[in-house]
C-alpha cells in the first residue's frame, strides 16, 4: 500500500469572481521512504495539493477526489481527526522561514508543545528532545539557543528549526513546500544536504515542492511535472531530465540558466501562466505550446503510462525535442 | 528596561511642566473671572477678593507662585468657587468615585469587548460573527448621553430595580448603571479592534504552522494568536483607561455620582481656574503614566521590542 495516495484530486476555491480551479484531477502515489519532486511554476497547484492533503486549505477552498494516507481517507477528516496525524505521521515545512515560526514564543516552547501534544511527555523531557533534534539539524550551541526567540536566528537557521520541529515525532511523510526558495544559494545547498541526510537517517518519505529544477536533480527519486493543476509528466528524475517527453518539461529544462555557456538572453517559455478560473477545455499548456496540434486546445490529452513514465500530451514522444 | 522607565519618567517632568504653564496661560487669557457674576461686585470688594487670591499681581508673579506651589508642595491652590476648600480637597472627594466606576467600566469593556472580538473573528461570517458585530455597532451608536436616560427609564422608573442616582460609598446597586453607560462605547471599539486584529493574525504563516503541528484550535488561538492580536488593542486601551477613570460629566450629571467630571464642567462654567488646572494636570499625568504602562506591556508581550 502506498503511503500517500492521491487520485483524481480537485481543489476549487470559491471567490467573488467565480470558481478558481487550482488542482484539476491530479493522481499520484508516494511509497514509504521515497522522495518525490512536484515541479511547476507559481500557480500550478502544487502547494494547494499539499495543503489539501494536510487539511490546511483556506476556508473558501474545497477538495474532492481521493486522498489517502496509510489507507485513511483524508478528505473526509475533521480538523480534530487531522490533528491526530499532523506532525505525528505527516509533517509539513513551508516556503518562508522568516514568518513561519511564531515570533512571540520561544523556540523551546514551539518545539516542546509538539512532543507534549503527540507523545504526552513532560515539558522538560520535551525540551531535551528538542535540543537533540536541533543538534541533529546542526544548530550550533542548541542547548543555549533553544530558549531564544525566532528573530534571533538567521533565515537559514529558522528553516533548520522548522525542519527539526517537523521531525520531532518522526513522521513517515514530510512535505517540504519550497523549503529553499526564500534562502540564498549557499544556504539552499546546506538545507538540501540536510533534508537528504534526514531522509537517510529517519527513512522519512519526502515530497519536495519546488519550481527550482536544480534543487530536484540531486535529491529526488521521482519527479512529477505539474501545469494548470494537472500532471504533464512523471517519471524517475534521471529519466525526466535526460529525456523530457513533454513540451512543457523540455521548455522548463531549457529555461534553466547555465553558467558554462554564454547564452546571451535568458530563455523563457513564451506566454503567461494560465488563468486558473478560466482554463482551456484541452491541455492547459496548449496556449503556450510551441509544437501544439490542432486539437490540443479542445481535447484534454489522456494520461498515458509507458513503463514507469506517465505523460499527458497529444504529440507523439518521438516528436518532442 | 529599567533605564528606559527612568528615562521616560525623566522626560515626563518637562512635559508636565509645559502642560501646567500652557494651561495656566490659557486660563489667564480667557475673558472673565471667577468673581464676575451676574450682579457685579462693588469695585472695592472685588479688589479685596482679588488681593486675597493674588489675582492683583502681575502675570509672571502669578505663574511663578502657582508653578512653585505645585512643584514644591503639591499644592494646587484654593478653589475660587467652593469657599475654604482647596483643589486637592475637591479632587480627593471626586476622584475616588470616578476611579471606582471608571475602573469597573474598564474591566467590563475589556472583558466583553475582547471576548466578542475573538469570538467574531474565529467564527467569521457565521451568525456568531454577525451577532457580535451587530452588538458592537449598536453599542457604538448609543452614546452614553443616550444610554444613561434609557437605563434610568427602564431600571429605575419602569422596573424599579435600581436607585436612580447617588453613590453611597460605591455600593454595587449604585455602580451598575454608571458602569454600563460608560463602558458600552469603549466595549464596542475594543470588540472591533480585537476582531480585525485577530482576523489578520489568523491569516499569518505562523498560525498555519501551528495548525500543521496538529495543535487543537483552542491552543492555536490562546497560545499562538492571542499575543499578536492584543497588541493593537493595547495601544487603544492606554488612553481609553485614562478616559474612563477620569470619568464623564454625563455619568456624573445623570446618576448624581459626584465624580470629578462634574466638578470639571462646573468649574469651567464658574471660571474656577485652579480646579480646572488641577483636573487638567491630573488627566495629563495619568495619560503620560499609562502610555508608559502600555509601552512596558508592549515590550513584555513582543520579544522583538527591547528598550
Amino acid at each position: 500500500m502506498p503511503l500517500l495516495e492521491i487520485e483524481d484530486l480537485m481543489v476549487t476555491f470559491t471567490t467573488a469572481d467565480g470558481d478558481v480551479h487550482a488542482v484539476n484531477g491530479l493522481t499520484f502515489n508516494i511509497d514509504k521512504g521515497e522522495t518525490l519532486a512536484i515541479v511547476g511554476e507559481s500557480g500550478s497547484g502544487k502547494s494547494q495539493t499539499a495543503f489539501a492533503a494536510m487539511g490546511l486549505l483556506a476556508k473558501n477552498g474545497r477538495a474532492t477526489g481521493v486522498a489517502r494516507f496509510d489507507g485513511k481517507d483524508l478528505l473526509s477528516m475533521s480538523q480534530r481527526e487531522f490533528n491526530k496525524i499532523r506532525s505525528k505521521d505527516m509533517a509539513m515545512i513551508f516556503q518562508d522561514p522568516m514568518t513561519s515560526l511564531n515570533p512571540y514564543l520561544r523556540v523551546s516552547e514551539q518545539m516542546a508543545e509538539v512532543l507534549m501534544l503527540h507523545k504526552g511527555v513532560s515539558k522538560s523531557q520535551a525540551v531535551t528532545e528538542a535540543v537533540h533534534m536541533l543538534d541533529a539539524v546542526r544548530i550550533p550551541d542548541a542547548r543555549a539557543r533553544v530558549t531564544m526567540y525566532p528573530h534571533e536566528f538567521s533565515g537559514g537557521m529558522r528553516q533548520r528549526i522548522m525542519i527539526a520541529m517537523s521531525l520531532l515525532c518522526q513522521p513517515r511523510l514530510l512535505i517540504a513546500d519550497e523549503p529553499t526558495t526564500a534562502l540564498d544559494v549557499t544556504v539552499q545547498a546546506q538545507i538540501m544536504q540536510l533534508l537528504g541526510d534526514i531522509r537517510q537517517d529517519f527513512g522519512t518519505a519526502v515530497i519536495l515542492i519546488t519550481h527550482d529544477l536544480g534543487v530536484v536533480a540531486g535529491f529526488c527519486d521521482r519527479t512529477l511535472v505539474m501545469y494548470g493543476g494537472q500532471i504533464m509528466e512523471e517519471g524517475t528524475t534521471d529519466d525526466i531530465f535526460a529525456n523530457p517527453s513533454h513540451p512543457y518539461t523540455s521548455g522548463l529544462l531549457k529555461a534553466v540558466p547555465r553558467l558554462d555557456v554564454d547564452e546571451g538572453e535568458l530563455i523563457t517559455i513564451a506566454g503567461e501562466p494560465p488563468d486558473m478560473s478560466n482554463l482551456p477545455p484541452g491541455c492547459p499548456f496548449s496556449p503556450r505550446c510551441a509544437v501544439q496540434l490542432d486539437h490540443c486546445s479542445a481535447q484534454r490529452p489522456p494520461l498515458e503510462m509507458t513503463g514507469d513514465r506517465r505523460r499527458s500530451c497529444h504529440l507523439p514522444v518521438q516528436e518532442v525535442a | 528596561m529599567l533605564s528606559f522607565v527612568v528615562r521616560r519618567l525623566a522626560v515626563a517632568i518637562p512635559t508636565l511642566l509645559i502642560l501646567v504653564i500652557l494651561s495656566f496661560i490659557l486660563m489667564y487669557a480667557a475673558p472673565g473671572g471667577p468673581f464676575n457674576s451676574e450682579r457685579p461686585l462693588p469695585p472695592e470688594v472685588l479688589a479685596n477678593i482679588e488681593a486675597k487670591y493674588g489675582l492683583d499681581q502681575p502675570f509672571w508673579k502669578q505663574i511663578v507662585n502657582y508653578v512653585s506651589g505645585v512643584v514644591t508642595s503639591f499644592d494646587f491652590g484654593p478653589s475660587f468657587q467652593y469657599k475654604d476648600r482647596s483643589v486637592n480637597d475637591v479632587i480627593a472627594q471626586g476622584f475616588p468615585v470616578t476611579l471606582t466606576y471608571g475602573f469597573w467600566s474598564f474591566v467590563v469593556a475589556v472583558t466583553i469587548g475582547v471576548s466578542l472580538g475573538v469570538a467574531a473573528a474565529i467564527k467569521q461570517n457565521t451568525w456568531i460573527d454577525y451577532f457580535a458585530v451587530g452588538i458592537s455597532i449598536g453599542a457604538q451608536v448609543l452614546p452614553n448621553f443616550v444610554m444613561a436616560p434609557i437605563l434610568l427609564l427602564v431600571f429605575t422608573l419602569w422596573l424599579g430595580w435600581l436607585p436612580g442616582g447617588g453613590w453611597s460609598g460605591g455600593q454595587w446597586q449604585f455602580l451598575i448603571m454608571p458602569v454600563i453607560a460608560l463602558s458600552t462605547s469603549y466595549m464596542a471599539s475594543i470588540a472591533r479592534i480585537t476582531r480585525s486584529s485577530m482576523l489578520e493574525v489568523l491569516n499569518t504563516n505562523f498560525i498555519r504552522t501551528a495548525q500543521a503541528k496538529g495543535l487543537p484550535m483552542r491552543r492555536v488561538i490562546w497560545r499562538h494568536a492571542m499575543k499578536p492580536t492584543i497588541l493593537p488593542v493595547l495601544s487603544y486601551l492606554g488612553p481609553a483607561f485614562v478616559g474612563m477613570i477620569t470619568g464623564s460629566v454625563i455619568i456624573d450629571v445623570f446618576f448624581s455620582t459626584g465624580g470629578i467630571g462634574q466638578f470639571f464642567v462646573n468649574s469651567a462654567f464658574n471660571r474656577d481656574y485652579s480646579v480646572i488646572m488641577g483636573i487638567t494636570i491630573l488627566v495629563g499625568t495619568l495619560t503620560i503614566l499609562f502610555n508608559l504602562v502600555v509601552d512596558i506591556l508592549y515590550a513584555w508581550i513582543d520579544p522583538k521590542i527591547r528598550y
